[in-house]
């Protein structure tokens, strides 16, 4: 058996960091994630994509594959692996930010072939006119992805981008500071009541932060009209009195610190704090909530678009994304990866919520300059407001 | 011997790089920011200069005149607190041996060896509920608790995520900024005005006052300056000491450059940062007029 099993104490070991940014942390991680590939090698099994033996790609460039990424976000022996099965080496940089992409393919195509945005990102630069259509025929693996990211908003078909991660934002709580031992089941309670006065801490993003009060206004997270606009502004300016802070993708802090007791966040932020406190909670709203993902594209004029096919196909393999995720710890929309998970990982309600919730999640649409910046305004208003 | 001034060629050699660094690092970028703050959007990537004035207009919002009048108060608030503060401070390091004196001093610039971001992490975990100043409280409490008083549950300080939060986080960075033009100003204090004075029959608040004050008028004004114009740009600590009220302007000229992606407005906004920073330095050059005189006597 080749799967690389996670000790309870590996999990815990990456549950507890409560690092600023999950990013940061699986640095520290990658480190114990390495040794245990290599003890697991060492026992006689072969990393994965070995098992059936060598990649042949159709026209390849034979040329290195230019990969553009996220920082510790990719498995220990992935790319090596790749190169082992495919004879072609891949090299990769890192961004730090959507913008930051964003503003690198301003001008065109700098040579990446397989780059990593995010959903609104992913409509964003296709409008751009930045991604080449993908031909899902020299992706077969993409019978692995689960049935409901196949289709999602932001991009019709995947007609531009295959799937990696996924995360949600939700509610994190603190179970035993809940009145009458209820959860908190509705944005109402961080977005529209005193009930927990001053141990509210609120999403200081304004754009999601506008988009799930859409949602707790009965609205899809992409509607807009001025109306609405101003309905939400109303109701955050009327809840910040009960707020203690806007915070900075910490409210896993906070909460755990007990300087809230009530949070938006994301699931892999709540589901780190909980194995250090297990009195610490989280739950997808019944109004639903904001997807986020993070997508493998391929860029206009890449130079080796075939490799970059292979590659995101090699991705997608059941085992080289059981592996990744070993190291990377997200939420895989490969369902086939995912089976080959330990129950730790793959039946973790906070990694993975109940499937009623989820389907009421949705995804942020990139809506224009003009959108971003109504938003932006209204939420000065909010701040400033006496 | 030959004079430097006046032999051109080596002017000029000397000069050049401190010039080419100069324009190409600060006038040049600074020059296209003040062009972007006339300018507009158009489309994601371009902006089209157009002499317009919309984006300083747009500053006139009343929640923007808000963010910035809340910004120069907190400001000033930190800046006199930091002056009551280092006065004393630099009164002790200039009448100090010359050893004390230098120890006094690498505790003043020790702050600056440590990353502002630690520091700040480090005022949190100071002040949070559950933080080291409520837990020595609780601590005291629970002693007299346990003597007999009856003062009932310890109820910790809400000390973080508001106002003061900011204003202490502010005179935490900034108050090395001001003791050492204070200490400059009156190290070079001629002490024979100081025991004159004191033979003369004044006491010590009045020779403060009449004396030593006017005197290092100067350092003050310097001090008072080049404390308030950090702490009014100040970005880290009032975005992660502050409350739900409190945004400084800092914050909202980042917000604009990253998700609003409206340069323009952010140009417009820094160089409004600029305009105050230029009528306070006005002001300290009309200080230092009344300085001189003040000294001349």
């Amino acid at each position: 058996m080749a799967e690389i099993k996670l000790t309870p104490e590996e999990t815990a070991l990456f549950l507890k960091g409560n690092s600023r940014s999950r990013r940061a942390f699986m640095a520290a991680f990658g480190a114990t994630a390495a040794a245990f590939s290599i003890a697991a090698c060492s026992k006689g099994s072969a990393p994965a994509a070995k098992d059936d033996g060598k990649i042949v790609i159709e026209g390849s460039e034979k040329a290195p594959l230019k990969f553009y990424n996220w920082d510790t976000y990719i498995g220990e022996t992935t790319l090596d692996d790749f190169k082992a099965a495919s004879d072609v080496p891949v090299e990769m940089t890192l961004f730090a930010s959507n913008d930051e992409l964003f503003a690198k393919f301003r001008a065109g195509n700098p040579g990446y072939d397989v780059i990593m945005p995010s959903n609104e990102y992913v409509t964003r630069m296709a409008e751009a006119g930045m991604l080449q259509p993908l031909d899902h025929s020299k992706i077969p693996n993409m019978k692995n992805i689960a049935p409901e990211f196949l289709d999602p908003d932001f991009d019709k078909g995947r007609k531009f981008s295959m799937p990696y991660t996924w995360l949600v934002l939700g509610i994190g709580y603190r179970k035993s500071a809940m009145k009458d031992g209820a959860a908190p089941d509705s944005w109402k309670y961080v977005l529209d009541s005193d009930q927990y006065k001053g141990k509210i801490s609120l999403l200081g993003e304004s754009m999601d932060l506008f988009r799930l009060t859409f949602k707790y206004l009965g609205h899809s997270v992409n509607d807009y009209t001025p109306e609405l606009l101003k309905q939400a502004e109303a109701i955050l300016v009327k809840q910040k009195a009960f707020v203690k802070n806007f915070h900075d993708d910490n409210g896993q802090d906070l909460l755990l610190s007990k300087e809230v007791d009530i949070v938006i966040e994301y699931n892999g932020d709540i589901a780190q704090v909980k194995k250090e406190d297990d009195d610490l909670d989280f739950l997808i709203p019944k109004e639903g909530s904001l997807l986020n993902s993070d997508c493998m594209c391929i860029p206009k004029g890449a130079p080796s678009p075939n490799n970059a096919h292979a590659f995101i196909n090699y991705i997608l393999d059941a085992k080289v994304g059981a592996a990744i995720s070993k190291t990377i710890l997200y939420p895989t929309p490969n369902a086939a990866a995912k089976a080959l998970m330990d129950d730790a990982y793959k039946n973790n309600p906070i990694i993975f919520p109940p499937a009623d919730k989820l389907a009421k999640c949705e995804y942020g649409k990139f809506l224009g300059q003009e959108y971003a910046q109504s938003i932006e305004s209204a939420m000065n208003r909010v701040r400033a407001a006496k | 011997m030959q004079n430097w001034f006046e032999n051109k060629r080596f002017f000029w050699a000397t000069m050049l790089a401190p010039t080419v660094w100069f324009l190409a690092f600060f006038v040049a970028p600074m020059a296209l920011v003040w062009a972007y703050s006339f300018g507009e959007n158009a489309g994601p990537v371009n902006i089209a200069i157009t002499g317009t004035f919309g984006n300083y207009a747009k500053a006139f919002r009343p929640e923007i005149l808000q963010v910035l009048s809340d910004s120069v108060v907190l400001a000033l608030i930190a800046t006199l607190i930091c002056l009551v503060l280092a006065f004393p401070v630099a009164i002790a390091m200039t009448f100090a041996d010359d050893k004390t004196k230098s120890w006094l001093l690498l505790l003043i610039m020790l702050p600056f060896w440590t990353n502002l971001l630690i520091r700040t992490y480090a005022l949190i975990a100071m002040m949070r509920t559950e933080g080291f100043i409520n837990f020595t409280f609780a601590f005291f409490h629970n002693i007299a608790v346990s003597l007999g008083f009856n003062l009932g549950d310890y109820v910790p300080m809400e000390l973080l995520y508001n106002k003061s939060a900011i204003v202490i986080g502010l005179v935490y960075v900034h108050l090395p900024f001001m003791v050492l033009p204070l200490y400059a100003a009156l190290d070079k204090l001629d002490r024979s005005l100081i025991e004159a004075s004191l033979d003369l029959g004044a006491g010590h608040l009045t020779t403060m006052w009449k004396i030593v004050v006017p005197l290092a008028l100067p350092g003050i004004a310097a001090g008072l300056v080049i404390t308030f114009i950090p702490a009014m740009g100040a970005y880290l600590t009032p975005d992660l000491l502050g409350g739900p009220n409190d945004l400084m302007i800092a914050t909202l000229i980042e917000r604009q450059f990253k998700r609003a992606n409206d340069w323009p407005f952010g140009s417009a906004l820094s160089f409004i940062l600029m305009y105050v920073t230029l009528i306070f330095f006005a002001l300290r050059t009309f200080f230092e007029a009344r300085g001189g005189k003040v000294s001349a006597h």
